[in-house]
């Protein structure tokens, strides 16, 4: 390992290792804030077990003026305080780097290295010292590793004693706690090590404009904002957190003042099944409705996906993927149901599917989803992940135009149905590939049956080929159709154009972004485009057209984009190569420079 | 299903009820069920009973899983709107829909294959959910459009028309809702129009989770000698313990009951279920006494028909949930969306 000199003032990685279940998530989340009010740009990256208590858990921090914010591609700094985990932790700093450690037991040899500076704290004694109940004195000790980190890092004592004021000002004795744990961690180092270190932070302004949230809070929010009344759902890791944000901002946006009633139904189902089962029932009496889920929820879902996709219900379903096949690891990220989604359930189906790469898309792309669903009738995906749904982004402030109306597609009202001489279902009368449909309850001429099995154009059950197939092929038209009213993709090109393209999805964005913008510094031309919705646009064939090789970086084992751009456009099978990360973590862009490396070398002579 | 369109030729002199609809507007297409079908007497029965309640076709939502039980939704009011899903989900269907839209009236048609093998687990929490509902299960012990193999509902001992013997335990659905709370149980004949009109009419006013299990023959696979669920078994052994009337709102309600053994409940909407006890010692708003009167006369070989249970008071699923009482649908967007600066006072929190 390699000395990294170009780290310094608002430029780290910092990992802190502790025991699950110990309260370290909320001390975390304290020292994140803390940075972010700083004025520095920073980002939380919560590496935690399948468990209540007792597994090794990790929170990585990347401080970075430049604004960067994928995963830290190393580790100046680690708070190793979980003697379970040492080994790997203490392994993971930079040569050169700083560990800070619980000296309270002695740290065993087998652990020592002579390229990284010590610094052991005896958290666990000064908290036994100061702090009554085995309970407090576990909470507090995790508060004076944040007062150490106060001292070493140089950070504000104001903003940090400002957010525990915040966050305990109706508990006074707690707040004090706090405040006393702080000072012990802060006033140990600061007599016992030279402070601060040469990383450390300073007070800038560059996150004025910014907010810090999760991706499932920003889903749930626009839910919420896109006018969704109905929300089912069976509680699953990493998707639970999408529920429990719509419910809070239910509870506070959506409570009639009147009656103190809700202007809302959750409803916690049996299972995956019955979620989807209540989303289309929802659907089709007109509500906007909806279900946050991951994987395993997919794969019980698509029986009655197909269902929605045939009978042409609209429907929302948000697809917070982790690491599979199976159960997998249920606490790690991955970009493994592509493929699923695209194509859930038996037989020919074909979905709207759009890809947020972060929080403020997952608002964005939850009010377009529904926009979307009930424009072309069908089950629509936003698939996100558990990076982007579970930790802490910094993204600019979302924003709402008042001035939204939403897209209900077409329904026909009471008066347009008294007035039609009849009406059929799936009649396409304007060559759209979209019938208007109607709500149950509003007229009886616009009563017809909903169903799964065969049907004809005019809404009656059918077994007749022909009959059968100018159903199904308007179908397929009309998702197709959708292809332009998707989030178009995001384009990053070089003047001139360059030979070399790079595709990727999701949350890979920013550690390709910050790949390529250190190729470019080094003067290599690489072109880049996120894939953001599906059916693709035009302008993904265009891109690889123009390009003599594509790169396409994802997070699954199966290259499941390429083959999926393979599959969905007329692209040059040879011209598709592929960089996958599928281990479960966040992307750093360590993966993508390493991957890239042989078609560098390989167009090296061109672009030189 | 299939679809076959009835002849719209009706009697000049048919009767019309509140709404001004004869009987005939309460039907729907052409059954392809086969002839001599328990189920189609069941579709008889809710023609009568929508008819007889004047209720607004377009106001009602009829919902079906799959098989020949789910078919029957379309051979009933017509003008409403039907939806027939998958395998034993129907009671998923229903309650997103009901959450949407409270105002309409609910039937879901299941069968025994449907609602206590494929789709038990549904079956099971939409009672638990009081989903306000009229839940048909019509009980034939057989799958039909697989052609003849045991259901979870046929009895030890039953035999298939294949001559095989079932020799498992099976699931009474009557029990089943009793246990988890049902508000509302009954078991009736689909050969019974007299009883079971009654009993649908007052599921239809009950608010909750209304279940009729009703016996409804299998004339092509389960109708012989050995089977359990045959129109002559049925009749030989159904015992009904009490009668069921129906009073909606809008008759003339008598206060006083002549009988000292009927007794009169007031459903939620104003409407009325007169009971009449045939068994004496019957007690249907006795849950457990229920529970063990069904169990001796289920090891006697006896089907105990009729309103079993009734509890009229109680909180359905939305009562449960809190929901405001205007439809979820008829919110305008400009109530449900926060606006910008609800957005902006949000976010200063997230800093």
């Amino acid at each position: 390992m390699a000395h990294d000199s170009s780290h310094g003032v608002n430029d780290f990685g910092l990992k802190i290792a502790t025991v699950n279940g110990t309260g370290s998530a909320s001390a975390n989340g304290l020292l994140l804030q803390a940075l972010f009010r700083m004025g520095v740009p920073v980002s939380g990256k919560n590496v935690f077990p399948s468990n209540i208590q007792g597994l090794p858990t990790w929170y990585e921090i990347r401080v970075n003026a430049d604004g960067y914010t994928a995963r830290s591609p190393d580790f100046q700094l680690v708070v190793a305080m979980n003697p379970e985990s040492y080994a790997r932790d203490i392994e993971e700093v930079v040569s050169g780097g700083w560990i800070l450690y619980d000296s309270s037991r002695e740290l065993s040899e087998e652990f020592k290295r002579d390229d990284v500076t010590f610094i052991g704290v005896p958290f666990a004694d000064l908290c036994v010292t100061r702090f009554d109940g085995s309970r407090t004195r576990i909470l507090m000790k995790n508060i004076t590793y944040v007062g150490a980190l106060v001292a070493l890092l140089d950070i504000d004592m104001d903003v940090v004693k400002g957010m525990l004021q915040e966050k305990f000002a109706t508990k006074q004795h707690l707040m004090e706690a706090n405040f006393i744990a702080i000072e012990l961690g802060r006033d140990y180092v600061l007599e016992h090590f030279d402070c601060p270190l040469p990383i450390r932070l300073e007070t800038v302004d560059a996150t004025k404009d910014s907010v810090m949230v999760t991706g499932n809070a920003a889903a749930a929010l626009g839910c919420v904002y896109a006018g969704a009344t109905v929300g089912a759902w069976y509680p699953i890791t990493p998707a639970t957190s999408v529920m429990d944000g719509f419910t809070e901002y239910c509870n506070r946006f959506r409570i009639d003042p009147e009656t103190g009633k809700k202007n809302f139904c959750i409803i916690q189902a049996e299972d995956e099944l019955a979620a989807a089962g209540m989303v289309i029932g929802a659907s089709w009496m007109g509500a906007r409705a909806f279900t946050p889920t991951a994987g395993p929820g997919i794969s019980l879902m698509t029986e009655f996906i197909g269902l929605a996709y045939y009978a042409e219900v609209p429907s929302v379903f948000f697809d917070i993927q982790r690491a599979g096949p199976s159960t997998g690891m249920p606490t790690r990220t991955q970009q493994g149901d592509l493929l699923l989604c695209v194509y859930a359930s038996h037989g020919d189906t074909k979905h709207i599917v759009l890809f947020p790469g972060d929080p403020k898309e997952c608002f964005e792309f939850a009010v377009a989803a529904f926009d979307l669903a009930e424009r072309f009738q069908t089950p629509t995906f936003v698939v996100s992940d558990l990076d982007i749904g579970m930790n802490d982004w910094m993204i600019p402030k979302l924003e709402w135009d008042d001035d939204f109306v939403p897209d209900r597609g077409k329904v026909l009202s009471a008066e347009e149905l008294e007035q039609a001489e009849r009406f059929y279902r799936y009649l396409d009368v304007d060559g759209d590939h979209v019938a208007a449909r109607t709500l149950p309850g509003v007229h009886g001429k616009g009563a017809y049956f909903t169903r799964g099995s065969g049907h004809d154009k005019y809404g009656r059950y059918t077994e007749d080929s022909d009959e059968y197939v100018e159903v199904m092929d308007r179908l397929l038209k009309k998702v197709e159709s959708a292809a332009d009213a998707v989030p178009a993709p995001e384009l990053h090109t070089v003047e001139g154009g360059s030979r070399l393209g790079l595709i990727s999805i999701g949350g890979c964005h920013w550690a390709v972004l910050e790949a390529r913008d250190q190729l470019l510094r080094d003067g290599v031309q690489v072109d880049y485009l996120r894939v953001r919705g599906f059916p693709f646009s035009s302008a993904v064939e265009r891109f690889i057209d123009e390009h003599d090789v594509v790169v396409v970086v994802e997070q699954n084992r199966d290259e499941q984009l390429r083959k999926l751009l393979l599959l969905e456009t007329n692209c040059v099978k040879q011209k598709l190569e592929s960089i996958t990360d599928y281990g479960g973590q966040p992307l750093s862009k360590g993966v993508v420079l390493e991957g890239l490396a042989p078609y560098l070398e390989a167009l090296a002579v061109e672009v030189s | 299903m299939s679809y076959i369109t009835k002849p719209s030729a009706r009697h000049p002199r048919l009767p019309s009820n509140a709404v001004g609809l004869t009987v005939r507007d309460y039907e729907g297409s052409m059954s392809t069920l086969c002839a001599g079908c328990g189920h189609d007497s069941v579709t008889a029965a809710l023609v009568q009973a929508f008819f007889e309640l004047d209720i607004e076709p377009h106001r009602v939502a009829k919902l079906s899983g799959i098989g020949c039980s789910s078919k029957t939704p379309a051979y009933f009011v017509s003008e409403a709107h039907g939806f027939n899903s998958v395998h034993g989900r129907m009671p998923a269907i229903a309650a997103g829909a009901n959450a949407a839209n409270r105002d309409l009236l609910y039937v879901g048609i299941s069968g025994d294959g449907d609602s206590l093998s494929i789709g038990l687990g549904q079956f099971c929490h939409a009672i638990r959910r009081n989903v306000n509902m009229l839940y048909v299960l019509e009980n034939n012990g057989v799958y039909g459009l697989t052609k003849g193999q045991f259901s979870a509902s046929a009895d030890i001992g039953t035999t298939s028309k294949r001559g095989e013997v079932n020799e498992q335990e099976p699931i009474d659905p009557v029990n089943l809702a009793l246990s988890l709370g049902a508000t509302f149980v009954a078991r009736s004949f689909s050969g019974d129009k007299a009883q079971l009109v009654p009993i649908l009419k007052a599921g239809l006013a009950h608010n909750g989770f209304a279940f009729v299990d009703v016996i409804s023959p299998c004339v092509t696979f389960n109708d012989h000698e050995g089977s359990t669920k045959s129109y002559a078994y049925t009749r030989d052994n159904m015992h009904e313990v009490i009668e069921t009337d129906f009073v909606p709102l809008r008759a003339e309600i008598k206060t006083d009951y002549a009988d000292g053994s009927v007794q009169a409940i007031t459903m939620h909407d104003g409407s009325v279920v007169k009971l009449r006890k045939v068994t004496e010692q019957y007690d249907p708003n006795d849950r457990s006494g229920v529970v063990d009167y069904l169990s001796e006369t289920r090891s006697r070989g006896e089907i105990a028909t009729g309103l079993l249970f009734l509890e009229a008071a109680g909180a359905d699923m939305h009562g449960f949930q809190g929901t405001v009482d205007q439809p979820l649908v008829d919110i305008p967007y400009e109530t449900l969306c926060p606006g910008s600066a609800a957005l902006d006072q949000l976010q200063a929190e997230w800093r």
